[in-house]
Order: structure tokens, then sequence, then C-alpha cells
């Protein structure tokens, strides 16, 4: 008997003035009791929808779903709302992508884990089920857990929460859980801690699962079976390792090629001699900036935060420097002192030998279009009532000095050079894919004809395909222009990919320091050798 | 939680300040006499002088304002003509009408108006919570819309024709309750609860479409929160997801309206109380405005300043009562 099984399931939403959404069509597929399927896809491709409909979740959004659904028994399609209640929970068990809003943040969480036990344990007293819920907590690794039981969620870290969230799952004992990006909101360790339980859990329960990821590593080391989506269908399916050694559609191979891995060096650039007139990419340029015991701090007296303590760094022009680090490493902080978003509460700062560290707005002015910034969404890094080309002449209008004609000529030149139509200048942001968008982001910061160009995790909310685009482009012009680019991103294989040159972060300290090759392949901080060890890998 | 109420307490004293600064500056460029108007049609000008002086207002403006905060702090002595009258700490002064206590004035007649309000809040926070709770668990169908509708009309229709409505629907056809005459809470509880229900009804039907509206709106909103689709997830009851889950996020936007309505009844439930005819601060302001009586206009404006200033930081604190995140600082 099949755990779980799927047959011709479509999906679709119903959107104002328009044909409804097909998100997704004619999908099929089983899984065995106790097996493991991952379901994976760029964004857009109906993995979630998907996996949301194996619990009903569809029913009363207005969306149409077709076809038929059955777990473990169940026709969940069919079912009426008491059967589906029953099944949601105590017969699969759902685990969400962002642990901090995917908890009630009024109640304490051991009290949210007893009311959903109760919901499937009828004769269950109060009393019972709080102990049901530290008994859970406690599983899945929370330290003293009861008395964490009446903390809320705001009092847990990222990882607790997941980690409540698995425990509200196994509470009910599903026999399904359905995990929907569960590690994506998380830093890389923690992922893998994560990922580690869930296996545990597997094992002690024998639990089925489905994982919905973007990230093939995270289906390679987790999963028996992958299925690949795009557009709302399968594009293929079979045992994970097949699928990732012999992919059979060339979708899947273009997928797995843009995957960047950890493990690979990074490619050399093309010779010089076939763009004459860029400038050498040695680590000899001359020094652009030089940062000496840079602090950041925030707040004052008791309550004051020190997000980077005592950074010294080099940048040359023509280089790039990756820093990467996990959430809360001051690595963004960073970044934001570089270009003088931030005043740093101490150190010094030089750019081209000028201290700018302690100047004030005026007086870097000059300064402004020489080090700009792109940003890590490029949602909400533009003006959604400009159009893009407004947005990118804005720091060229800022700068002040050319007419309106060439402004104009200038902003068609830089579509043009990040890839984009030039005539898409009267168009507005929501025109335009994330990849796209990120380009005009990148345009932007292109405008001013800066000397430094820090990135902040300026792929991170991309899928990997226009991931690959994107660091492609900045690697082009960077040679071009002769940039100094600072590639900030917690991803450590997509900063391998693009950096001559490594920092690794933690608590605001600079803890290893070097050329990439050296730091990914002898790493000799444990915390590097930590995160590298935590990245999973395709195969 | 304590330094941070005492802190709020002292923002509140010197908007106060504020407050009666901007009042006697007010006063004292706005057209008209008091002297004459206390004095009578009658007065002839040397009367209407001795007025003047005995009123304090041949002074200096700012001397009067002295006059005014010493007395609040430590009482003043008033000269009434014929003899000298002491005003107790906290001395708002005496009106220049009829030369009583405005300290007097108005706590006689704060405990009808207070009550009003105070009956009126909870009954339209039944109501709005009440009818925008219904409206979003049967939402889409024929109640939503019903519910929209009896709101909507409550609010739009004035008090003086809503009082009229019930008063001759509840005492004069039905009989079910007396005309309302006000008998303080010290007296007779169950009467003073019957003869309010009514002006509090017409005072709650007023404000409740408001209400209604926002805690729906509000409910929507975090029923489409990602914590609750973690309960639909695992099977938990709608009437639970609403109840405990959705309703005390919904409900931080209602608490700081109730707060600023509840305050502003002070000096905007005049036209209910004169419709049901309660003796409280309306009335009193109104006639202290037309007669430029200054001591009871200040006292007043004091009075409506602090029950607003007092009620929002009670919202405030139970903002952090209701969601810990919030820190009180």
């Amino acid at each position: 008997m099949t755990l779980v099984s799927v047959e011709g399931l479509s999906v679709s939403f119903p959107s104002a003035g328009g044909p409804p959404v097909r998100a997704v069509e004619d999908l099929s597929f089983a899984l065995a009791p106790g097996g493991a399927l991952g379901i994976v896809g760029e964004s857009g491709s109906g993995k979630s929808t998907a996996a949301y409909a194996l619990l009903g979740l569809h029913r009363g959004t207005g969306a149409r779903v077709a076809g038929t659904v059955r777990v473990a028994g169940h026709d969940v399609t069919a079912a009426d709302e008491a059967e589906l209640r029953t099944v949601r929970g105590g017969v699969a068990a759902m685990v969400f992508q962002d642990p901090l809003s995917s908890l009630d943040p009024y109640q304490a969480v051991g009290d949210q884990i007893a009311e959903v036990y109760r919901v499937h344990h009828r004769g269950a007293s109060r009393r019972a089920a709080r102990e049901r819920a530290v008994e859970v907590l406690d599983r899945v690794g929370i330290p003293d857990a009861a008395r964490r039981a009446r903390s809320r969620p705001h009092e847990f870290s990222g990882g607790q929460r997941q980690r409540a969230l698995i425990a509200m799952a196994v509470a009910c004992e599903p026999r399904l859980l359905v995990a929907d990006e569960p590690t994506t909101a998380l830093d890389v360790t923690v992922q893998a801690q994560i990922l580690g339980l869930l296996r545990e859990l597997r094992e002690e329960t024998g639990m089925g699962l489905v994982l919905v990821t973007h990230d093939l590593g995270v289906a390679a080391g987790n999963v028996d079976e992958l299925l690949v989506m795009r557009g709302g269908r399968a594009v293929e399916s079979g045992p994970v390792r097949e699928v990732l050694r012999a992919p059979r559609e060339p979708y899947t191979r273009d997928l797995l090629a843009a995957v960047p891995r950890v493990e690979v060096r990074r490619e050399p650039s093309p010779s010089s001699s076939s763009l004459p007139s860029s400038p050498s990419v040695s680590a000899e340029g001359p020094a652009l900036i030089e940062a000496t015991g840079l602090r950041q701090e925030f707040g004052r007296g008791r309550r004051s935060v020190t997000a980077v303590d005592g950074v010294s760094l080099t940048l040359r022009a023509g280089e790039t420097v990756g820093v990467v680090g996990e959430s809360g490493s001051g690595k963004t902080t960073l970044g934001r002192m570089l270009v003088r978003l931030l005043r740093p509460s101490g150190g010094e700062l030089r750019y081209r030998g000028r201290e700018i560290g302690t100047l004030g707005e005026r007086e870097l002015r000059s300064f402004r279009s020489e080090l700009q910034m792109v940003f890590q969404d490029p949602v909400s890094s533009l003006n959604p009532r400009r159009s893009v080309g407004e947005s990118i002449a804005d720091p060229l209008r800022a700068a002040g000095r050319t007419s309106e004609k060439e402004i104009v000529a200038r902003v068609r030149d830089l579509l043009e050079r990040v890839g984009l139509d030039p005539d898409a200048y009267h168009r507005y942001p929501h025109e335009f894919s994330g990849g796209q968008r990120q380009r005009v982001g990148i345009a932007r910061a292109l405008a001013p004809s800066p000397k430094v160009v820090v990135c902040d995790e300026p792929v991170s909310a991309l899928d990997v395909t226009t991931q690959a685009q994107v660091v492609a482009l900045l690697g082009e012009l960077q040679r071009e222009l002769g940039l100094a680019l600072v590639f900030i991103a917690h991803d450590l294989a997509v900063v391998r990919q693009v950096s001559d040159r490594v920092v690794v972060m933690r608590g605001g300290r600079v803890l290893e320091h070097g050329p990439a090759d050296a730091v990914y392949e002898r790493p000799e901080h444990p915390y590097t050798r930590g995160l590298l060890e935590a990245v999973p890998r395709v195969g | 939680m304590i330094p941070y109420v005492a802190r709020r307490l002292l923002g509140v004293v010197a908007v106060l300040l504020v407050l009666s600064v901007v009042v006697y500056a007010t006063f004292y460029l706005a057209p008209g006499d008091p002297a004459r108007l206390a004095c009578g049609p009658k007065c002839d000008p040397e009367q209407v002088r001795q007025v003047r002086a005995q009123l304090g207002l041949d002074e200096p403006v700012y001397v009067q304002y002295w006059h005014f905060l010493t007395g609040v702090v430590t009482g003043h002595d008033y000269s009434t003509g014929t003899g000298v009258r002491h005003c107790d700490a906290p001395c708002l002064g005496l009106s220049f009408q009829n030369d009583q206590s405005v300290t007097g004035l108005i706590a006689q007649r704060l405990p009808a108006t207070a009550s009003l309000a105070a009956g009126a809040m909870v009954l339209w926070l039944v109501i709005g919570i009440g009818s925008g709770l219904l409206s979003v668990l049967r939402r889409g169908g024929a109640t939503e819309r019903v519910l929209t509708w009896i709101t909507l009309a409550g609010t739009a229709t004035p008090v003086f024709i809503s009082g009229i409505g019930l008063l001759m629907l509840f005492c004069a056809y039905l009989e079910w309750l007396p005309f309302p005459t006000y008998v303080p809470l010290t007296d007779d509880p169950e009467q003073w609860a019957w003869n309010l229900l009514l002006p509090c009804l017409a005072l709650a039907l007023l404000e409740s479409a408001k209400y209604a509206r926002l805690t729906r709106s509000s409910l929507l909103e975090t029923l489409a929160e990602d914590h609750v689709r973690t309960f639909r997830a695992y099977g938990v009851g709608e009437r639970a997801i609403v109840g405990r889950h959705a309703l005390r996020g919904a409900l931080a936007p209602v608490i700081a309206l109730t707060a600023a309505d509840f305050g502003s009844m002070f000096g905007n439930a005049m036209l209910t109380e004169t419709m049901f005819g309660l003796p409280g601060v309306g009335q009193l302001l109104v006639h202290a405005t037309q007669t430029i009586d200054l001591p009871v206009v200040v006292g007043l404006v004091m009075v409506t300043g602090a029950a607003v200033a007092i009620a929002n930081i009670v919202a405030d604190v139970l903002y952090a009562v209701a969601d810990r995140r919030v820190a009180l600082r």
C-alpha cells in the first residue's frame, strides 16, 4: 500500500481580470510508507502548491483543485471538513519555511503544541497535553524543555523555532511529514542540524517525508526519490542518485549545471587579451579601500551591541573580496560602512589614501558616486512607483553634472550593458522578473561610474539559473570596468565562484582571511571547517 | 512597568501645562468681556470695573495664570466682594458666573459623564467586536451584509434621532425601561445601570460601526498570517483559530482606538447628555464657553485632557500585556 498517491493533480488560482493561473498541472506521484520524496524546482514551479494539496490546504482559498490526492487511505480532495481535520496533523503534518512567522507570537510554544495535540487526542487532559509538549520539545533538542515550553517564539533562536515546529509535528505522531523549504531561512550550520534531526526522527518513527526545496544539495542528502518540477508540471522523477548523476531531461541538466559548488575552483577568467582595454586582474592593483580596526556599535550604554569589532581589510582595483558569515556575523554592517552608508564608530577607513570614515555628509558627496552598493532584495530596493530608467538615472542626477539628454543616453547604455532592452526605460519594476530587477539594481549601482561596488547578498533571492547569470554578469562588468567588488553572501559556494580573496566573519570579527582556494581547501579556523562541512553537496 | 507609568504620568502633567497655557492665551485673545457678562446687562461701567477687579481680570494675564497654577498646587483665597473665600487645593478657581468652586462643579458632574463614557465603551466594544467577529466567521454570507448594514445605519444616525427612537420604543411603547433620570452609582447601582442603559446604547450605536469595521479588517489581516496557516494545517477548527490565535493580534488597533475615543467622550458626549437629561460635564462646558467663564473652561479642558492622556497610557500598558514582544520604555 502506498502512503501518498497523487494522480492528475491540477491546481489553479483565479486571477483578477485574466485567465486563472495554473500553478500545478496534471501532476502524479506516489510515496511508499516510510519513504522520502524530494520535490525540487525554481520559484513558480508549483512545488509548494503541490505540497499544500497533500493536506487539502487549498480548500477555502478559492483555488480550483482537480485530480485525486490520497494520503494513508484518506481521499483528501473528497474528504469532508471533519475528516480533513483528522488528516491534518494526525496523518500528515507540515513544517513551514519561515519558523518565525509560523508560530503564534502571543502564546507560549508549549501551549501551542499542547493545543494541536489535543485536537488529535480528544481525551487528553490539558496537563497530559502539556507534558507531551515538553516531551517532544526535549526530543527535538530544545535544552531545558520544561522551562522553555513556557517561552514565546520570539525568545527562541531561528533554529530552535524550527525545532519547535518539528516538535509540533512529532507530537501528533503523523505517518507523513511535509516540509516546505524547512531550512531555507536558516544558517548553513543550523540547516545541517535540522536536516540531521529530520533523519533521526524518520528512523525512529518510520514516518514518510515529502521535502520541498529549491536547493538540490539539500534534496540530494535527504530523500530517496526526486521529482523535478517546472511551470507546474513534472519534468523528471526517479531515484535521487539516478536523477542527479544522469539526468535525462535537458532542464534537469541545466538546473544541475547552474548549482554553484563549494568544492569546485573558480573558473579562470577569460584572458585579458580578448578584452584589450581591461586593466589587469592581478591582486597587485592599487589599493582603493584600506580599513583598519573598523568598529560599529549600535545603541548606547548597557544595551549597546557591537556589530563589527575591529575588522581590517584591503580592497584593490579589479579584485573581488568575498565576505561570508552566518546571520549576525556583521557582514552587512561591514559592507555598509565600506561605502559609508554607515559611519564607523571606530577604526580607520581610507579610500585612495584619504580618510573617509569620519567625513560628514557634505564632504562625502564627492565620493558617493565612486562607492556604490547592490542590495539583496531587488523587489524592495527599487521604488515601485518610478520607472526603472528613472531609478537608474537618480544617482546620475544626484551627481548633477550632465544634461538630461546625456542622462537618458547613459541609462539606455547601462540597460543594454546589464542585458536588458534599452527600451525598458519607461517600464516599472513589477513588470520584471527577480533576476531582471537585480540587473536593474546593478545598472543603478554602475550609473555613476563607481570604482568600488559592494554587493550585499546580490543573488540570494534568486533561483540558481538566474543566480548563475547575475554572477556571470558581475564578473564581466568587473573585467570591463576594472571594478573592485565586495561580495557579501551566506552561500559559501557562490562566494567561491566569484572571489579572489575570502573573509570569514563571525560575531563581528574576521576569523580567517586569505586567497579563496586556500580558505576553501585548507581552512585554518575550526569554524570555517565546520561551515564548509555543513554545506549540502549535490553528488 | 511602574517606572514607565510614572514617566508617562509626568508627561501628562507636561501636556496639561501646555494645554492650560493655550487656553489662557486663546481666552486672552478672544473678543468679549467676561466681567460684563458676569455682572449682567443692567450694570453700569463702574460696576463692571468693580466686578473686573474682583474677578482679578484687571491683572496682567501672566499674573492670572500664575494664580491659577499656585491655586492648583496650594489652594487660593478669593475675594467675593463682601468677604474672602478660601478654595482648597487642587483649586481650579471660582466660576465667574456664580462664584462656585470649579473643582466642586466638575466633581459634581464628572460621575455622570464618566458613567456614560464607560457604559458606552463597554457596549460599543461588545457590539463592535461582536459583529466584526461574526462577520468574519460568516464571511461572504448574508449575516455579514446585514451586520455591516446595521452598524453603518447606527453610525449614520445622529444621537438625537436614535435617542428619541430608543426612548419612544423602550420607554413609551414597550414600557420596559423608565424614562432615564440620573441616579448616582453610590445611591443605587441597579437603578444607575437601568437608567444609563439607553443613553449608553445611543452613544455606543454611533461608535460601534467603526469598531466592527476595524475588528473585521484587522482580523482578516491576522487570519492571512503564517501562524494561522500553521494551525489550519494541524486541523485546528476555524472557531478556535479565530478566537485563540487571530483575535488577540487583531485587537491591538482596537485597544488604541478605544483609548482615544473613551478620552474624547468627556468633551464630546454633550449631545447625548442633553438628550437624556444627564447632569454631565458636556452641558457645563457649553454654558461656560458661551459666558466666557474662563476658570470653568480651563478646568474642563484639564479634566478632558487628563482623561485622554491617561486612557492612552492604559492602552499602551494593555498593548504590552497583550503582546509580550512590546517593550515599555
